[in-house]
């Protein structure tokens, strides 16, 4: 079989610390996005478990694998959650879902529980949209902007790439910082017409890493723009399967001139967090 | 809240703006849309509000540049049915 | 007087060579990746063709997105303005011309004399042409000539959310799990393509009669589309791709 370097690799994890004792709000959040799917479980607003994996062709299927897998080892069964709560691109068909809340949300909440009350923009680049979200210090929304229509600036975007240059996925980021000068970026937004541009700079004798520059700035400086349109106020911060790109993060930060806040935890689940916090809010408020 | 909807391609940057602490939910700006690109639903911003606000259709976020074409065929064209038609001042086109 | 037009496109090359109103010879090449050069051989290949020296050609006018590259070229002129001349040579009660290509869709409002009153240009976005097609067609593993055919054979609507071809292709491998039909997903395909470029059109206004060229107008699934999209009947040249180089030809006639 080919080797499929678009692909990255799938991940859960348990809390070393947080151990089941009692508490009073056990939920979960799961953000089923059209690349990926993430599954988070708290205690009472603490981090205890959580998985992160490929989205299948099914959603309702998606969800649940994540959702298992994220539970497993745990000792904590599905029936003891008491409250789960669906965001992302597949939320509308998670049939074991409590309530459904958009992701902007749930970004915004799970934002300000990795980066602290500090953080006031979030920039979230996921697999087939990018948002930018202005927040508060409690993590409640005042701007955003959301941009599913073009590939441009998302992680299917980058996964072309990746594909082109036959480079995996989790090293475009690296090599395209190891150029000694920083190439013009590529002068096609669009992924389809910067491929073929990407091809021809290839067959020019581009070396990859020169290819990869080009690219990751190209999209870095869209994505400056659609911060902008809501406007940057720091502390900064980027959350979504590309915030592990340093190609493009490094990008984002020298053209903004503001440095990102470093995550302690995978920024990849900031959607699932932010919909378990508002699971707990609503139980909070009377479980409806 | 300010919220942007719409999209920015290789042609441009298409967005209805909407600040939804302007909003009452009078729905006038949903009748006046000929395409019907408006809708009322919950604020996304704020899932633990009760009061619904405008939002712009999913269907119609991706294609925002043509849903609103009829309207508005060029960037010149201002006073739009849905911004007039609104009585605080909560909806603006970025184009 | 003996002219010739050159249309240096996205994917191709096209010469058009004419004599006092009447088309000598018409030649279209790959582009490749050296577009000048390919320039001169599909020149080089007219004017065999055509059975016409090269210095009998008293005039070469160039067009298309490539223009600069045709070094022989004395002149050039924008695509919407070849489009329009070129048009009026088949049909002179055309007022307003469709050009969907591969990179760009564009809409030209003329007159009768072929002066360009208005337009309006679709680019920089693969949604809005024939890239759009042609990513389909690899994602359904159909050929590209065979997606018309297989369009109008399609009885189902099937709503296409995707407005971008690289999601799109996405979507339509969803669809194509869920056991869709081929020849309903081409059908999606081609009326999202064509909601698209009615849309844009409909900003300089539809005044018939409306005339459709460009690669895209050869696939009959598309025109349909558009036909439906637009609710106008559309006249298509013969040889719609070489509309540009034709109209480019004209223009050096003076």
């Amino acid at each position: 079989m080919a080797k499929e370097y678009w692909r990255w690799t799938e991940y859960r994890w348990t809390s070393p610390d947080v151990k089941l004792n009692g508490q009073q709000y056990i939920t979960c959040g799961i953000d089923v996005g059209s690349v990926s799917t993430q599954a988070v479980i708290m205690l009472d607003g603490k981090l205890f478990a959580y998985s992160s994996m490929r989205t299948g062709s099914s959603s309702p299927e998606s969800s649940q694998k994540a959702l298992t897998w994220a539970l497993e080892g745990t000792g904590l069964a599905q029936k003891d959650v008491q409250y789960i709560v669906g965001t992302g691109y597949g939320r509308v068909n998670m049939p074991f879902a409590h309530k459904t809340v958009t992701e902007i949300a749930c970004h915004g909440r799970g934002a300000n529980f990795i980066y602290g009350p500090t953080v006031k923009t979030v920039l979230d680049m996921g697999g087939q949209d990018c948002k930018a979200i202005r927040i508060d210090e409690k993590g409640a929304v005042k701007n955003f902007l959301m941009n599913d229509k073009c590939a441009a600036g998302t992680g299917r975007g980058m996964e072309v790439f990746a594909d082109l240059v036959c480079v995996p996925i989790e090293e475009v980021g690296q090599l395209s910082l190891t150029v000694e000068k920083e190439p013009p970026p590529v002068s096609n937004t669009c992924v389809i017409f910067a491929k073929s541009e990407a091809s021809a700079l290839l067959e020019e004798g581009w070396e990859v890493n020169k290819v990869l520059a080009a690219y990751c700035s190209a999209m870095a400086h869209r994505v400056v723009s659609l911060l902008q349109r809501v406007g940057v106020e720091k502390e900064f911060a980027i959350t979504g399967g590309i915030s592990k790109n340093p190609g493009v993060v490094k990008r984002i930060e020298r053209e903004l001139g503001l440095e990102a806040l470093h995550p302690n935890i995978d920024a990849q689940i900031a959607g699932a967090i932010g919909a378990a916090l508002f699971g707990k809010a609503f139980l909070a408020k009377g479980g409806k | 809240m300010i919220a942007n909807y719409g999209y920015k391609d290789g042609s441009g940057e298409y967005f209805i703006i909407l600040d939804t602490d302007k909003c009452d939910g009078c729905e006038l700006c949903v009748k006046a849309c000929p395409e019907h690109v408006l809708f009322m639903g919950e604020d996304i911003g704020d899932p633990l509000r009760d009061v619904p606000v405008v939002l712009v259709t999913e269907e119609h976020r991706k294609k925002l540049r043509y849903s609103c074409a009829s309207c508005k065929p060029s960037k010149e064209v201002k006073n739009l049915p849905c911004v007039v038609a609104c009585p605080h001042g909560a909806l603006r086109h970025s184009w | 007087m003996i002219t010739a037009g050159v249309d240096i496109g996205s994917k191709t090359v096209k010469v058009v060579i004419v004599k006092d109103g009447k088309i000598l010879s018409k030649v279209i090449m790959p582009g490749g990746r050296k577009k000048d050069e390919v320039a001169d051989q599909a020149f080089n290949e007219a004017l065999e063709k055509a059975n016409v020296k090269r210095e009998d050609v008293l005039k070469i006018v160039s067009t298309g997105a490539g223009k600069k590259k045709a070094l022989y070229a004395k002149d050039d002129i924008s695509e919407v303005g070849a489009d329009a001349k070129g048009v009026l040579f088949y049909f002179p009660n055309v007022r307003t011309v469709i050009d969907v290509g591969a990179e760009e869709g564009r809409g030209v409002k003329c007159d009768a004399t072929g002066k360009v009153l208005d337009f309006v240009i679709n680019e920089k976005c693969g949604a809005g042409a024939g890239s759009f097609t042609e990513a389909m067609s690899r994602a359904l593993e159909v050929k590209l000539e065979d997606m018309g055919q297989m369009s109008l054979t399609s009885h189902g609507a099937v709503p296409m959310n995707a407005q971008c071809a690289v999601f799109a292709e996405s979507e339509v491998i969803s669809l194509i799990h869920k056991k869709i039909p081929k020849e309903d997903i081409i059908k999606a395909v081609h009326d999202a393509i064509a909601a698209r470029i009615t849309s844009m059109i409909r900003t300089i206004g539809v005044e018939q009669d409306v005339c459709m060229v460009g690669g895209l107008s050869l696939n009959v699934g598309f025109v349909k589309s558009m036909k439906d999209a637009l609710g106008v009947d559309l006249l298509i040249p013969e040889d719609p791709e070489f509309i540009g180089a034709l109209g480019a030809a004209l223009a050096a006639q003076g």
